[in-house]
Formats: C-alpha cells, sequence, structure tokens
C-alpha cells in the first residue's frame, strides 16, 4: 500500500473515533441502555452510519473506476454461513455483557475511559482463541 | 419520542454520519472496506507464532488495521478534549464483564467474520444477507445477556 494510504487510513479512523465518542457508543452504558429498551438511539447511529455507506459502496465505483490510491475497490467477505450465525451469536452475548464492541472498545480508551482495557485484553484473548480453535480444528 | 430518546436524537444521529462517512472515505480513498474486529487477529500475528496468524491475509493487512485503530484512539481524544469535558467518560460497568465480554465477544466476531462494523454497518450497506442474519442474531442474544445479567449481579 502506499504511504499516503495510511495517512488516509489514519485520518478516516481518526473520524471513525470522533463520531463513536459523539454518537456515546464509547459509554458501555448507552449500549446496554439499548439492549435493555431504555434508549432507542443505538438503531438511530446504526441506521444513519449504514444509510451514509450504503450510498458510498452502491454508487461511487460507478462514479470512479478505482480508489483515488489504490488499484481497486474490496468487499466485505463472507465465511461459512455455519460460522457466521454461530459466532454472531457469540458475539451478541459478548456485547451484551460488556457493552463494548471492538470499534468502541479501541475508542474508548481515547476518552480515558480505562475500564476498557479490560475489554480489549478479552477481545485479544478471544481473538487468540478463536485462532487457535480454527487451526487445531483445520488439522 | 422523548420516552424514547430521553438523551435527544442528535448526537446519535450526527455521530452515525461521521461514522457513515468515515467508512465512505476510506473507501473512496483505499477500497478498504473497514471493519475492526479483524485488528485484534492482525495484530495477534506480531507475537503469535500460531500458524494461523501467520497467514497472509493478517501479516500483511497488520500495519493498516493498526493504523486505523491508532486514528479510532486520536479521534474519540480529539472528541474528548474538544466536547467531552461536562460528561462522565469512565464506565461502572464491572471489570469481569468487560473481560468475559470482550473474550466471548472477540472469539464470536472473529469466527462470524465480522462484527457490528463489519457485518452492520459493511455488510448490510452491501445488502449482503448474511451479514443481515447475523446483526439479527448478535442483536437478539445481545439483548438477552444484557437483560439476564443485571439478575446475577452485572451492572
Amino acid at each position: 500500500m502506499r504511504p499516503a494510504s495510511y495517512v488516509a487510513l489514519l485520518l478516516g479512523g481518526m473520524l471513525f473515533g470522533f463520531g463513536l465518542a459523539w454518537s456515546g457508543m464509547v459509554k458501555p452504558e448507552i449500549v446496554l441502555s439499548f439492549l435493555r429498551f431504555e434508549d432507542f438511539g443505538l438503531l438511530l447511529v446504526l441506521a444513519s452510519a449504514t444509510g451514509t455507506t450504503f450510498f458510498t459502496y452502491r454508487f461511487l465505483p460507478k462514479l470512479l473506476k478505482k480508489p483515488v490510491l489504490e488499484p481497486s475497490f474490496g468487499a466485505h467477505h463472507q465465511g461459512p454461513l455455519g460460522n457466521t450465525i454461530k459466532g454472531a451469536a457469540l458475539f451478541g452475548i459478548g456485547w451484551g455483557l460488556c457493552g463494548v464492541c471492538p470499534g468502541p472498545a479501541i475508542a474508548g480508551l481515547g476518552t480515558g475511559n480505562w475500564p476498557l482495557i479490560f475489554s480489549v485484553i478479552g477481545l485479544f484473548a478471544g481473538a487468540w482463541a478463536q485462532g487457535w480453535w480454527a487451526s487445531r480444528s483445520a488439522h | 419520542m422523548d420516552s424514547l430518546f430521553p438523551l435527544g436524537v442528535f448526537q446519535y444521529i450526527a455521530g452515525g454520519i461521521c461514522i457513515g462517512l468515515a467508512v465512505s472515505l476510506i473507501f473512496m480513498f483505499t477500497g478498504i472496506v473497514a471493519g475492526m474486529s479483524s485488528f485484534f487477529s492482525s495484530t495477534l500475528s506480531w507475537f503469535s507464532k500460531l500458524p494461523f496468524f501467520q497467514e497472509a491475509r493478517w501479516v500483511s493487512t497488520r500495519g493498516w488495521r493498526a493504523t486505523l485503530a491508532a486514528g479510532l484512539i486520536l479521534g474519540a481524544a480529539l472528541f474528548y478534549f474538544g466536547f467531552g469535558g461536562q460528561q462522565n467518560w469512565v464506565t461502572q460497568v464491572t471489570w469481569w464483564q468487560l473481560l468475559i465480554g470482550g473474550f466471548i465477544g472477540g472469539f464470536g466476531a472473529r469466527l462470524s467474520g465480522g462484527c457490528t462494523s463489519g457485518h452492520g454497518i459493511c455488510g448490510m450497506a452491501s445488502l449482503q444477507l448474511p451479514s443481515l442474519a447475523a446483526v439479527l442474531t448478535f442483536m437478539t442474544t445481545a439483548i438477552l445477556t444484557a437483560n439476564l445479567i443485571v439478575n446475577v449481579g452485572g451492572k
């Protein structure tokens, strides 16, 4: 990748983190209040983020032959459907326990929400366990 | 409306649009469809000798995934120092919930091939049905868990 692409990712990541902080998604309490039907704001975050992205993913590849800095547009790759669903069920249990998903767990550290380091450690351990488990079941 | 959104709606919509624009700009400049949970696997490729983590999909993407994650922290810090002074940012959720929830969520997201950003935003925005199924599944188990946990001493 070109050096300029790293700059684009850093700046894009900053806007991403700014939005996660502004929307309150870096606060587990706000996510948990959605999951307990006390505040439906999370649905507005998901809808406005997905809605904005929908238009870019749909129309940008028609306007530009290729990304500004790189040779081709990528896509979100899906694995086997069974794993997608089983993994999502587990992911939801974890999310409902701690109130942060991977993006906010990382971004939240920037707001001084230091206990989120426990979730970041947990996420690393869980990702490692998944790699170990996948290695075992492959042999 | 007040009972559905006791804290108002503006920050949710504005923050969500920022997130959508961020994903859009990353796609426009680099073509990358950015999910966040892969960052944990790709970063482990620096530390783990397991063949799984030495696959090209992790080793060749770990640099930009770490750059993106650094951006997330900086951007949230920018909001915190610019606009966040009056709020309480430190969570009261118990440490064991954060740790165990992170572990189960990390395992699940990587088994599923995406989390709230990969499946939720990127997958649904590109109208992928497996991602929609994933979102409905994790919303259901998350709602059940969050409501059950208060009965066993959770926050």
